[in-house]
This record gives structure tokens, sequence and C-alpha cells, in this order.
């Protein structure tokens, strides 16, 4: 009940800060809106895409990109709020620590789905369709992603201490992860050793998922083995992130 | 006693070398009292302060703060204490006003409890003028103010202030005193940390000197300056030196007697109780007084005496 009400409690305060400055949201729809518009086209000419539609095939992945980019990098705020001391306030505060992350996670998680939402919207000009209950365990799933690397980029923002630390190291992972994610172009395409190497990356089954999902077959394996794969990672990053912000820092 | 510390201690590795930051502290601080944490930058002053803020865990040593286990509970040892760091920590984008209700909130008051705490907050630190202004734009001095009001929302037993001066124009800094003392009237324990002399002087009714780790004294300012040196009081005299040393120098008050060019200097106990005295004894005795001068000694001199080098030096040398 008291994690409940903490949760709330710095879920509401970031949700404020958020709406004072409106714009990073629509700044965060801006590259996958790039993507739609101008990659997009280049997979009409592609054959044999699951899903016959490009954009049908494109568009969850795209969801899935942006899930993954709108919150890696989140830690930078919480940098800013460690910096100012905010962190340390709150940390003197009998608050609960596992709220400190689920607060902001929260803050996170619906952004992106604000975002997700808005893109979704943008692409049924282009002839996407999606049963609407499809749609929210796709959307589900961006959840769970955007809780996952939000715990994960606070936990290293907390120990790194450091944009110029934090950077390099979300860009020299992300990078691998997004091209092993067969969201730009399906990994069916690849050679055996690369297919391998994606059957590792857990955004590639999420990747797998989303695409059933907006092709209707939600009973599709992909699906659960997907929502399992990304739950058990989400549950695990949580726990340690909540641990790095209950942690003494110096 | 509302502190009390038995060989709290707390090491930082770095990839370099371990840094034993505090190496056995012992403290006793009494309720009521405001007291003063005083040493040069880097001397553990923050990390003990830390420690017993439970933001570190210390490595060794026991503490009690508030009637709690310090290590067995920190989380009720957050329920009754306030701590305001150096730097303080409001969000730019928001007000005072909100930031008082909102830190009310995160001590557990319901909603309408935190904003007539928040309001209570306004007027007791004078903040109303600026209240409902985003904190980035307040003065050194207003952000301050708004950093203690939130440390003490929660009407805590014992807060701990860190350097809450450092930084201030000469006029904020008398203000600040004064907020810390109204603090202390409204039943709190204050604990600061400082590296001004004056300050601990002026403002704490208790102090330890911490030095690399160690504290090196603890008491009343004026016990711990006369433990060190007692008073001196210099009699400037016209001609009738020698007459007026051979009154004095038997007396009992009179530590030690020096004749100096037009007069004599006395090192005493305490100059308050010797002045009187020695005017009724050179009263009478033909011996004309021309002037008295009172100097007490300083901290710095009692921290010259304990470390073998002055507060501002070993400041320069460490910052």
């Amino acid at each position: 009940m008291k994690l409940v009400r903490d949760t709330w409690l710095v879920f509401v305060r970031q949700m404020a800060l958020v709406l004072r400055n409106p714009v990073w949201l629509i700044v965060g729809v801006m590259q996958p809106l790039y993507f739609l518009l101008l990659f997009g086209p280049l997979l009409k000419g592609v054959p044999n895409l699951p899903g016959g539609n490009a954009y049908q095939f494109f568009v969850p992945g795209l969801l899935v990109q942006l899930a993954m980019f709108g919150t890696m990098f989140v830690g930078f705020a919480l940098i800013a709020e460690l910096r100012a001391g905010i962190i340390e306030r709150m940390r003197v505060t009998p608050v609960s620590r596992l709220a400190l992350l689920l607060g902001r996670s929260g803050r996170d998680i619906v952004t992106l789905l604000a975002q997700a939402a808005i893109m979704t919207a943008l692409s049924l000009p282009f002839g996407l369709r999606v049963r609407i209950g499809d749609l929210l365990l796709a959307f589900a799933m961006l959840g769970l992603i955007a809780l996952m690397l939000s715990a994960i980029s606070y936990a290293l923002a907390l120990k790194l201490r450091s944009e110029d630390a934090l950077a390099p190291l979300i860009n020299a992972v992300s990078m691998p992860v997004l091209l092993l994610s067969g969201i730009l172009l399906p990994m069916q395409f690849g050679p055996a050793w690369l297919r391998t190497l994606a059957k590792w990356n857990p955004f590639s089954w999420a990747a797998d998922g989303a695409r059933a999902l907006f092709n209707g077959h939600p009973g599709d394996p992909h699906v659960w083995k997907a929502l399992v794969i990304l739950g058990a990672l989400t549950v695990v990053a949580a726990i340690w992130s909540a641990r790095a912000f209950a942690r003494s820092v110096r | 006693m509302i502190i009390e510390t038995r060989g709290l201690r707390k090491s930082f590795r770095s990839r370099k070398a371990t840094v034993d930051a505090v190496q056995g502290v012992d403290l006793v601080v009494e309720e009521g009292e405001i007291f003063g944490f005083l040493g040069p930058n880097g001397a553990g002053k923050t990390t003990t302060l830390r420690m017993l803020a439970t933001l570190i865990t210390p490595d060794g040593g026991d503490a009690t703060v508030a009637g709690v286990d310090l290590r067995r509970s920190p989380g009720e040892v957050r329920r009754r204490i306030g701590y305001v760091a150096q730097g303080g920590g409001t969000w730019d984008e928001v007000t005072a006003r909100e930031e008082l209700a909102y830190q009310g909130r995160l001590y557990g008051l319901d909603r309408a409890t935190a904003k007539a705490r928040a309001a209570d907050a306004l007027t007791a630190f004078q903040l109303e003028a600026f209240a409902d202004r985003k904190c980035k734009t307040y003065s050194g001095g207003q952000r301050r103010r708004v950093d203690i009001a939130l440390g003490v929302i929660h009407r805590p037993k014992v807060v701990f202030l860190d350097e809450p001066t450092t930084g201030l124009d000469p006029q904020s800094r008398a203000h600040m005193w004064d907020e810390v003392r109204r603090l202390r009237e409204n039943g709190m324990t204050v604990f600061i940390t400082t590296h001004y002399l004056d300050e601990a002087d002026a403002l704490c009714d208790r102090i330890s000197i911490i030095d690399n780790g160690v504290i090196v004294a603890e008491g009343t300012p004026t016990e711990l300056k006369r433990e060190v040196a007692g008073d001196v009081v210099t009699v400037g005299l016209n001609g009738s030196t020698r007459q007026a040393a051979k009154l004095l120098e038997n007396e009992a008050y009179v530590r030690k007697l020096e004749t100096v060019d037009a007069g004599v200097r006395l090192y005493v106990d305490s100059g308050a109780t010797a002045i009187p005295q020695l005017l009724r004894t050179l009263d009478g005795s033909g011996v004309v007084l021309g002037s008295i001068e009172l100097h007490r000694p300083s901290l710095d001199d009692v921290f010259l005496a304990k470390t073998g080098r002055s507060l501002r030096d070993a400041q320069t040398s460490q910052s």
C-alpha cells in the first residue's frame, strides 16, 4: 500500500515536469516519424515481406524501436536530478526506494505509450490495420520494454553518475541490439549465424511478437514467448535498479 | 542525549587507493542544542553527517540517532530526522509552495495536512514573497531558506544541516543563523557542519573538531578556548608598570604575567571575572590605568593547538 502511494507520488511529480515541458514528448516521436516517412517507402519494393503490406510489417517493429530508443536514455534526466541533489533529498525521506524507480519508469511508460498511440494513428493512412485487442496487447509489450530499459538506464546512471560515461555505453550497446532485432528488415533474410545471434536478442522476440499481434495472430507462440522473455528480464532489471536506488552512493 | 556514536568508521575505495574518510568517531549530542561539527574540507564532516542521515552505511561502529539504532533501523531514523544537503535539492521548474507540500507528502502526510504545513512553513521562514515563483529564480539565500524549510517540514527531532551558510553573503548568513536559532527554540536539535570558525563560535552551543577523520577536540566553544589558552588581558599603564606587576603577579586569578612596553599582559582563565578583580586590586594603589584590552583566543587557536596547523592553512592545502 505504501509502495503504491509512494510510486504514485513520484509518478505524479515526474509527469507534471514532463507536461510543463511537453516539447520532449513531440521530439521523441520525430525519429520514428522520419523512419515511417523516409524508410517505410523503401520497404514497399522488398519482395517476400512477412505480413504482406510493408507497413503491416514495419510499424510494429518501429514501435519496438520507439520503445527502445525512447527509454534507453532516460538515465540522463536522472543524472541531472542527482546533480541537483533531488535524489539525495528523496533518499533521506522514508519514501520507498522501489517507488523512486517505479514512479519514474511509470512516467516513461506513459510517455512512450502516448507516443506509440500517435505513431499508430499516423500509420493508419498508410494502410496499417490492427484489431484493438491485439493493439492493447502489443502496447503492454511495449510497456514492459519501457519498464525494463528505463530501469536499466536509471541503474547505470546511478552507478556511473556522469553523462560522459553513460552516453558511450548506451550507444555501444544500442546499435547492435537494434540491428539484431529485425526491426528494419526481417532476420529471415540473413545468414544462419546472424539469425542465431538474433535469437539471443530479446528485442528480436519483441519485434516478432508485435508483428504477430499486428497481423491478427495473438495465438502465435512468438507472442507469449516475447511476453515471458521480456517479463522475466524486466523483473531482474527492476530489482537491480531498485537496489541501486537504495544503495548508498558517495 | 539525542545522538551518540561509538567508533563510527567509513572508508572509500577508489581505483587508486583507499581513503579512510572517518576513522572512529565518538560523538554525543544533547537534546535541544546546536551542535557544530567543525573541520577543514575533506576532514570527514560530510561523510559522518551522511552516515548519521542514513545516506551511506558505516563500515564499523554504532550510532543511536533520535533514540533509534542507526544500523538496525535506518527507516525509523529517516522518519525522525531532517537533513539538508549542502547543495539543497529542489527542481528548477517547481515553486517553493509546491515543493514544501510535496515534501510533506513524501513524509507520509495526507494532502490537506501537507498543504497546511507548507503554508505554515512559508510564513515561519518568511518565504511568502516568492513562494509561487519557480525555484530557479531564487537567490542563494532564498534557496537555502527553502532547503531548510523542506528539511523540517515533518517536524523532526533532529535536523542535520551540511554547511548551511557556505557561499552566502554576510547578510544572508546572519539571517541563516537566526533561522538555525529559531529551529532550536522550536525544540529541535540542530547538527551543523561548518568550516567557518566564527560560525561555530557564534552559533553553536557545543562543537566537535574533526581533522583527518578523527575527533581532536570537543566541548563548548568557551571551554575549548579556555582549555587551550585562557583569555589575555592587556593593561596599558602610564609609567608604573613595575608597581602594577608586583601587585598583580600573586593574585590567584592570574595564571601568568608578562610585562610589555607600556603595561602588563595577564593570562587568565576568564577575562570577564578577572577584569573587575584587577580593577579592585589596582584601585587606590596609585597606579594610573591607561587602557584595558581583552583578547579572547579564537577557535583557530584551538585548532592550532590540537593539530599543529591553522585551520585556514589546512583549508587552503586541502581544497
